[in-house]
């Protein structure tokens, strides 16, 4: 509704002077660009870019969140960049351009973390490599940010890695919590869900309990199939199916 | 768009990058080093947790002051060579243990650290490997017998996070270094990581499943990386050991 007496007002002030469609910082398009990533444009379960990252990362949650951070953080970056400059960009060199934009901020922020928060940094370093090789990033740039405006560009990027992240998080739930018992291991929030309690870890199901809900469980054992990187293979593989089952547009007929 | 312009972005380009990011590790440096020195630091103490923590300070609440001070004043730093004997011309500091590595066999210097807590003295060893991706590297902690293992941690430079970095992230992995033994009777036998489950209580720990290259790695790199320190271990034991038989 504001939207249209903004624009009535606008046709009464000034009849004579054409009316510029005026875009609102934050309307529909650019909800679609952050929300459509998130579910039927999904990068990894539809576009199936990024999977490498995503069957390597997570095993456990914690650095699948970290990591779906910092490709939220990369990927909003370099498509705002890469967007500012898509017009000076040469044509016939703009994959490279594009891969130096993406390591000068991957390397930007490593270097950032080694000051500011060097466990951080310890804990991340092997991804923060990943980043630069993964395929959400350079495919949003070449196939969005080269050709739309930087505010757009910036949205399509958070949109994607958020996209990333969420089903980088979701594995990384399933696996951790059917390989190991445990869910978050290694960051301050650890949490010990299931699995025999022995004298370092406790867990709060005690499979080896005599009473209490842990002594039903009395059969169960970790997943080690869930440890390996194919594990993540058939996981994602099970929510793609979930995904298409309801929602039978995503199927492809050919 | 002409080839001119390409190179002339290019070049641009190029320089524009180059000058941020050297700039920017030029400005970053000296405070990235002093975090690696504190993190290197902690690791060490980690392997020492149980003494430290009956003494009074757990390794969890020391801060990075504390973590220094420690090494100032409860610390003996010494480099000794292949034979075990001390060289005193060489700074500790000085030591780089990737490059050690890299050098001939009995031109190498170990590093080690002397701890003095309450009165007992633990001795805490450095040393180096290979894991399934890249370098591993790890700090091993004898109690004053020079026999029974303190504790043990360990780092890499890219093992599979999950999998081959459970070396450094899992804590319950690394407690069953405790008070294994690297002696069997007189025989050096280190300490093996065993698939499957330790066997030998004494002188196995159990491997980490989907890691088992890296696992090998570690029982590797603990072999070969003590074997170095042999000769000083067992002169400070037969040391030890006159004493204790000049009681008999």
């Amino acid at each position: 509704m504001a939207e249209s007496t903004e624009l009535r007002t606008g046709v009464v002030a000034d009849p004579k002077k054409p009316v510029a469609e005026k875009e609102p910082l934050f309307g529909k398009k650019e909800k679609i660009l952050i929300t459509d990533p998130l579910l039927d444009n999904n990068p990894i379960t539809i576009q199936v870019l990024g999977v490498c990252s995503a069957l390597a990362v997570t095993s456990l949650v914690y650095p699948s969140l970290v990591m779906a951070v910092a490709v939220v953080f990369v990927c909003a970056f370099s498509s705002l960049l890469t967007s500012l400059m898509r017009n000076i960009i040469p044509k016939a060199v703009r994959l490279i351009v594009q891969l130096v934009i993406i390591a000068t901020l991957v390397t930007l922020v490593n270097e950032a973390l080694k000051v500011l928060a060097f466990p951080v940094y310890k804990q991340l370093s092997v991804y923060i490599g990943l980043i630069i090789t993964n395929c959400i990033v350079m495919g949003r740039l070449e196939a969005f940010a080269m050709a739309n405006k930087p505010w757009r560009a910036f949205l399509d990027g958070v949109g994607n890695g958020l996209g990333y992240g969420l089903i980088l998080v979701a594995v990384g739930v399933v696996r951790e919590l059917f390989g190991k018992g445990s869910l978050f291991a290694g960051s301050p929030i650890a949490m010990n869900i299931i699995g025999p309690s022995g004298d370092t870890t406790q867990y709060w199901i005690n499979t080896a309990a005599d009473s209490g809900i842990g002594s039903f469980f009395g059969w169960y054992a970790n997943n080690n199939l869930m440890v390996l990187p194919a594990a993540a293979m058939f996981v994602i593989a099970v929510f793609i199916w979930i995904q298409r089952s309801y929602n039978s547009k995503l199927v492809d007929v050919s | 768009m002409s080839t001119k312009y390409i190179y002339t972005f290019g070049v641009i380009m190029t320089v524009v990058v180059a000058l941020l990011l050297a700039g920017f590790r030029t400005v970053t440096a000296e405070a990235a080093a002093r975090n690696e020195d504190i993190f290197n630091k902690r690791e060490i103490l980690a392997t020492l947790a149980e003494p430290l923590a009956e003494a009074g300070s757990p390794i969890e609440t020391l801060t990075d002051a504390e973590v220094l001070a420690i090494f100032d004043e409860q610390v003996e730093q010494i480099v000794v060579n292949p034979a075990g004997e001390q060289v005193a011309d060489v700074e500790f500091s000085a030591i780089d243990l990737a490059k050690e590595y890299k050098k001939p066999e009995a031109q190498r210097l170990y590093p080690i650290n002397i701890f003095n807590i309450d009165g007992e003295r633990y001795y805490v060893f450095s040393v180096r490997g290979n894991g399934l991706w890249d370098a591993i590297w790890g700090n091993i902690a004898l109690a004053s017998d020079l026999n029974t293992v303190t504790g043990a941690s360990f780092d890499h430079a890219g093992e599979t996070p999950g999998l081959g970095a459970e070396i450094k992230d899992n804590a319950g992995w690394k407690s069953q270094f405790k008070g294994k033994k690297i002696y069997n009777g007189d025989e050096f036998v280190s300490i093996l990581v065993r698939k499957g489950g330790a066997i030998d209580q004494e002188h196995e720990v159990d491997g980490l499943s989907g890691a088992t290259v890296t696992a090998d790695g570690v029982t590797k790199m603990l072999y070969n990386g003590l074997k170095a320190y042999q000769p000083f271990i067992e002169e400070q034991r037969a040391e030890a050991g006159a004493t204790s038989m000049n009681l008999k």
